[in-house]
């Protein structure tokens, strides 16, 4: 865990009214350092992703090509606004049981957890893939689902 | 070495195919000796089972894959932009994934399951599809992520003949992948492992 950062300047033994030019700027530095901290710690699960990860993502889109598309149904669901989608949410698509009742949210985290073993995460799944089991890959390709439009 | 991409499939005897009607499938079909072996394989299965029910699903779910894709390859065909030699190599490739249907949907049945059948209709992207290339490049993906799958399917089986089988069919797919690669002038074998 990141340990939030003090917005109190640096001990510097004199009184907070006796503090030197220099000392004023160290504490603005210290305040801009803490609200970018914050905005970093704040942003969204699945916020903008890198347009390198994104094009990685892409490329390695090519292996669920058998079975998924973008934009329509084919033996699996489409992909199109799948950010925040609960999973088994395409409607008219017929999932398993165990998908329409996994309660899982498609996040960043999510989408990781199931891309890195779908029969484990969720056991009866019709997705019977072994997993994408490069971290990395796996970080490209749920940054480029997490970029697809909405629907 | 420098590779030099083939940039267009050679109009000659070694692409020329029997013809066949795309429309009433290959009819009888002479198997080879790895047609049968794999048959054999999954008779074994079959027979002695340690199958799953998870296994029957993989084999579904590839099923259900293989479908989509005799129907793929017929809209390619029925097209009008694929032509002659090309033609008949994608008829060829779609007898190869009715051959592959066969055996699937035959082994979900010999292990007690329901079979996957064919969709009345599927959706593709016929509207991006204005040129040979286009289309080639449309199967070329479906093979690609073909391999891919059966690549993800082959470590789940709990039945060794039964990830034997799904690795033959990988074969088969990387073949298609790389002749249609190589059809678009592309380098067809642009790594030396598949993911």
């Amino acid at each position: 865990m990141i340990p939030a950062p003090s917005r109190e300047a640096p001990a510097t033994g004199r009184p907070a009214g006796a503090r030197a030019g220099g000392s004023l700027l160290h504490e603005r530095a210290a305040a801009f350092a803490a609200s970018l901290l914050i905005v970093l710690l704040t942003a969204p699960t699945g916020g903008q992703a890198d347009d390198s990860a994104v094009a990685r993502g892409k490329a390695a889109y090519a292996r669920c090509l058998a079975c998924h598309a973008v934009d329509y149904d084919r033996v699996g669901p489409r992909h199109c606004g799948i950010r925040g989608r609960k999973a088994g949410g395409v409607k008219e698509y017929p999932y398993s049981d165990a998908m329409a009742d996994s309660g899982l949210t498609w996040t960043r985290e999510t989408l990781d957890r199931f891309l890195a073993a779908p029969l484990k995460t969720v056991p009866g799944t019709l997705m019977t893939y072994d997993g994408v089991k490069n971290p990395k890959t796996r970080a490209d390709l749920v940054a480029y689902l997490l970029s697809l439009p909405p629907c | 070495m420098t590779f030099k991409p083939q940039h267009s499939l050679p109009a000659d005897d070694t692409l020329a195919l029997p013809r066949r009607s795309f429309l009433h499938g290959a009819g009888a079909l002479t198997l080879s000796a790895a047609a049968v072996a794999v048959l054999a394989g999954v008779d074994r299965a079959a027979a002695g089972s340690n199958a799953t029910a998870s296994d029957v699903t993989i084999l579904n779910t590839a099923l259900g894959a293989e479908l989509e894709a005799i129907a793929a390859y017929q809209v390619g065909a029925e097209s009008g932009l694929l032509k002659k030699p090309v033609l008949d190599l994608a008829v060829q490739f779609q007898g190869h994934h009715k051959e592959h249907a066969d055996l699937l949907a035959d082994t979900v049945r010999k292990l007690g399951g329901t079979a996957a059948e064919a969709k009345t209709a599927y959706a593709f992207p016929t509207d991006q599809l204005k040129s040979q290339a286009d289309v080639l490049r449309f199967a070329a993906g479906l093979e690609k992520g073909a391999v891919s799958a059966y690549l993800g399917a082959v470590p789940l089986f709990q039945n060794r003949d039964l990830a034997k089988a799904a690795a033959s069919i990988l074969g088969d797919e990387a073949m298609h992948w790389a002749v249609l690669r190589n059809a678009l002038g592309e380098n067809p074998v642009p790594g030396a492992f598949v993911s």
